[in-house]
């Protein structure tokens, strides 16, 4: 068992770097990403002392968030006292005792932080996090889907921008027959494939009804969104990339257009090192619907903060919390805030910069104010089965068509493995 | 015709000697058997503990049961088998070959360069070969990208697909684990008295027959020794497929392997009974095999 205990003993390490909570030092778990917006904290609050663990924020439902508290559970010492994740589903069982020891995740209304504070989110921000009325973590970004697109490449080649998703997989005709290597999108991540696709068109392909776990990849409005991926990935104008992998980046520039979430916008298109847009080029348009569907989006994570039950310092958690969500700066990490103040001051500083083109501000409330809600939060993501069995799958010429039958046992394998009953 | 000393006075001296020898075995041998009790012992018993219960209360097989149903397991265990065939067949066929080969070197320079050369990549930890292999395999920055174009590749999806993973494995195990063991071979050839080989020699024997009849059945201990330890390790695949799961954004599963399954069942199931399971599960099976690698390459037997 050397190599399993060599791990554990590294995780063991990880996990129980000081929580000195005789100086009230707080210990914050968050990805690289949300790094400086911890270090404008430290400096807006000398007198609170951070201790910042960098880990992978749990992204691809890697688990790292729940796999740590169960061992500092079984160790009953090195809980965090703030904890941030990618995924929104996780106060599925940070809620929830294991083993006889209390749910790691405070319950934030009820007491802890004020109510008025916690009116100051966007509606609906926090059902996510919310579990029989109690609010177990606070939203850092929404991010509903929308349709980012590069007016400057369209027009150049005559084309409209699509409304619709029809209009999308025709503009993709357009765009194989008579510029071929220009593209519309990707599905090379786990996220992109569910969350974009699938929840947008109001495909019933991860529900949950009190303990039950239902998936339909056979559902009609499941077979148009599998049916317009194998479409535009056999002509290539969807490509198998990660959005974050070296290929990807290298052919930004012959990205034209791509539906994705609020935070495509810090992650891709202002970012250096990925597409690194040119001010005015970009549209942030309204969200692409069916011609039979409803005006709905999906919604791609959209982080989220939690604080430790354990903690020792709930006054220091408490500061944390508010600036971390709440400051006009530096909440929203990139994206979208969920807190509406700093929201609107961050749709009104991307307005005023014109770094995109048209009606920014508009196209984005008009994507929170639209998410599907038949969308479920289980103890489990579609991302983990997306891994295992699409994008080998796709990666190998299979189609969703093919694949969707074994992404669909693959989910309610898993559902039923923590504890979900299947139907 | 020189004196003997009195046979009682000479086996009091050998006894005194062998007393003073069993003593500093002892002490070599005390740290590692504390060692042993604390971090191998009590953390088997504890396992066998938790294996048999559920809450504290004794359950017989049920967790045992519930681990062989679940829809990962029998996946886990081919993975496992596949890797182990393909990395402990070439582990022995190759590691043999190169130590045989090495030995045969007459250059000494030449021979004490290329055991450093095998042996480098072993000095690095698991994780961070993995981290090595993980550029090296990814078509888009490695530096041998034309050789995995050229077998078809674009990817590091298409290069970690389910089929082609155990050799991918196997290829990484080979890379860190094999330079030390051509060591412990060569040092096993070293073994073999000059005057065997000579008289091989002169029975006309060259050198396919010399390593044939004389220098593997003559290292089998060692082969046996290397096979147990290796088939031990081997099961416990964990941080490979661990590290990859993570880079190739869960293309490699996370419940890849037997050990990641029960890392799965203990820290994202929180049930620990399971995870222990399976792990006695793995024991049972190494100890078995190990008996017979053990009895079959004469490990014990006092040359």
């Amino acid at each position: 068992m050397k190599r399993v205990h060599l791990t554990l003993a590294l995780a063991a390490l990880l996990t129980t770097t000081p929580v000195l909570a005789e100086d009230g030092t707080l210990t914050v778990w968050a990805d690289a990403t949300r790094q400086p917006a911890v270090e404008a904290f430290i400096a807006a609050h000398p007198e609170i002392k951070v201790n910042l663990v960098v880990d992978d924020g749990s992204s691809g439902a890697s688990g790292t968030f729940q796999t740590k508290i169960s061992l500092a559970d079984q160790a009953g010492e090195g809980w965090p006292d703030v904890v941030f994740s990618t995924q929104n589903n996780d106060a599925a069982w940070a809620s929830k005792e294991t083993n006889g020891v209390q749910p790691f995740a405070q319950v934030l209304n009820e007491g802890f932080l004020d109510a008025e504070f916690l009116k100051g989110f966007t509606p609906g921000a926090l059902d996510p996090v919310t579990v029989d009325g109690k609010v177990y973590g606070l939203r850092n970004d929404l991010a509903p889907v929308l349709f980012w697109y590069n007016k400057t490449l369209l027009a150049e080649f005559g084309y409209d921008a699509p409304t619709t998703w029809e209009d999308y997989q025709a503009l993709g005709d357009k765009l194989a027959a008579e510029h071929p290597g220009y593209f519309l999108g990707a599905i090379g991540d786990s996220f992109e494939g569910p969350y974009v696709y699938y929840w947008s068109g109001e495909a019933p392909i991860f529900q949950v009804e009190g303990e039950t776990f239902k998936s339909d990849t056979a559902h009609p409005n499941s077979k148009k969104v599998s049916d317009l991926i194998d479409h535009m990935v056999a002509n290539k104008t969807l490509t198998l990339d990660s959005l974050f992998g070296a290929s990807f980046v290298a052919n930004a520039s012959k990205l034209v257009a791509i539906p994705g979430a609020a935070w495509y916008a810090g992650a891709l298109f202002q970012n250096p090192g990925n597409v690194n847009a040119k001010a005015g080029d970009w549209v942030a348009a309204p969200p692409l619907t069916w011609k039979d569907g409803a005006k709905v989006t999906g919604n791609v994570g959209g982080g989220v903060w939690y604080a430790s039950s354990h903690t020792a310092n709930p006054e220091g958690v408490k500061t944390f919390l508010k600036f971390i969500v709440s400051d006009t700066k530096i909440a929203g990490t990139g994206g979208l805030p969920a807190y509406q103040s700093a929201a609107d001051a961050w749709l009104d500083g991307q307005a005023k910069s014109g770094f995109f083109a048209g009606d920014f501000k508009g196209a984005i409330s008009t994507a929170a104010a639209s998410v599907w809600s038949g969308w479920g939060y289980p103890n489990f993501s579609p991302e983990t089965a997306w891994a295992k069995v699409i994008t080998p799958g796709l990666a190998a010429g299979k189609t969703m068509t093919e694949l969707s039958a074994d992404w669909q046992q693959e989910m309610k394998n898993e559902a039923q493995v923590v504890g979900y009953t299947v139907e | 015709m020189p004196p003997t000393p009195p046979p009682a006075s000479r086996s009091h001296r050998r006894g005194s000697v062998e007393r003073a020898q069993g003593r500093i075995g002892l002490a070599f041998v005390t740290p590692y058997a504390l060692f042993l009790l604390a971090f191998g012992l009590l953390p088997t018993l504890y396992a066998i503990y938790l294996a048999f219960t559920k809450k504290g209360a004794f359950v017989g097989f049920a967790n045992f049961l519930k681990v062989f149903k679940d829809y990962r397991f029998l996946p886990a265990v081919e993975h496992v088998g596949i890797f182990l065939v393909v990395w402990l067949v070439a582990l022995v066929l190759l590691v043999v070959v190169l130590a045989i080969m090495v030995h045969s070197i007459g250059m000494r320079w030449l021979s004490g360069t290329m055991r450093f050369v095998y042996y480098i990549p072993g000095a690095l930890a698991g994780a961070s070969s993995v981290m090595l292999w993980l550029f090296v395999l990814d078509p888009t920055v490695s530096p041998v990208a034309f050789l995995l174009e050229a077998m078809g590749f674009d990817s590091l999806v298409s290069v970690v697909q389910a089929d082609r993973l155990p050799f991918v494995l196997a290829i990484i195990a080979f890379w860190t684990g094999a330079g030390g063991w051509i060591v412990v071979m060569y040092g096993a050839l070293n073994n073999i008295p000059r005057e065997v080989l000579e008289a091989a020699r002169v029975d006309g024997a060259g050198p396919i027959r010399t390593a044939w009849s004389i220098q593997i059945p003559l290292m089998r201990k060692w082969i046996a020794y290397m096979v147990v330890l290796s088939f031990a390790g081997g099961t416990q695949l964990f941080v490979e497929p661990r590290v990859l799961a993570q880079a190739s954004r869960g293309v490699v599963s996370q419940d890849y392997s037997l050990n990641q399954l029960a890392f799965l069942y203990a820290f994202k199931q929180s049930d620990f009974n399971g995870s222990a399971a399976i792990s006695l599960v793995l024991l049972a099976v190494a100890l078995v095999l190990s008996i017979v690698f053990v009895f079959k390459g004469g490990l014990f037997e006092r040359a």
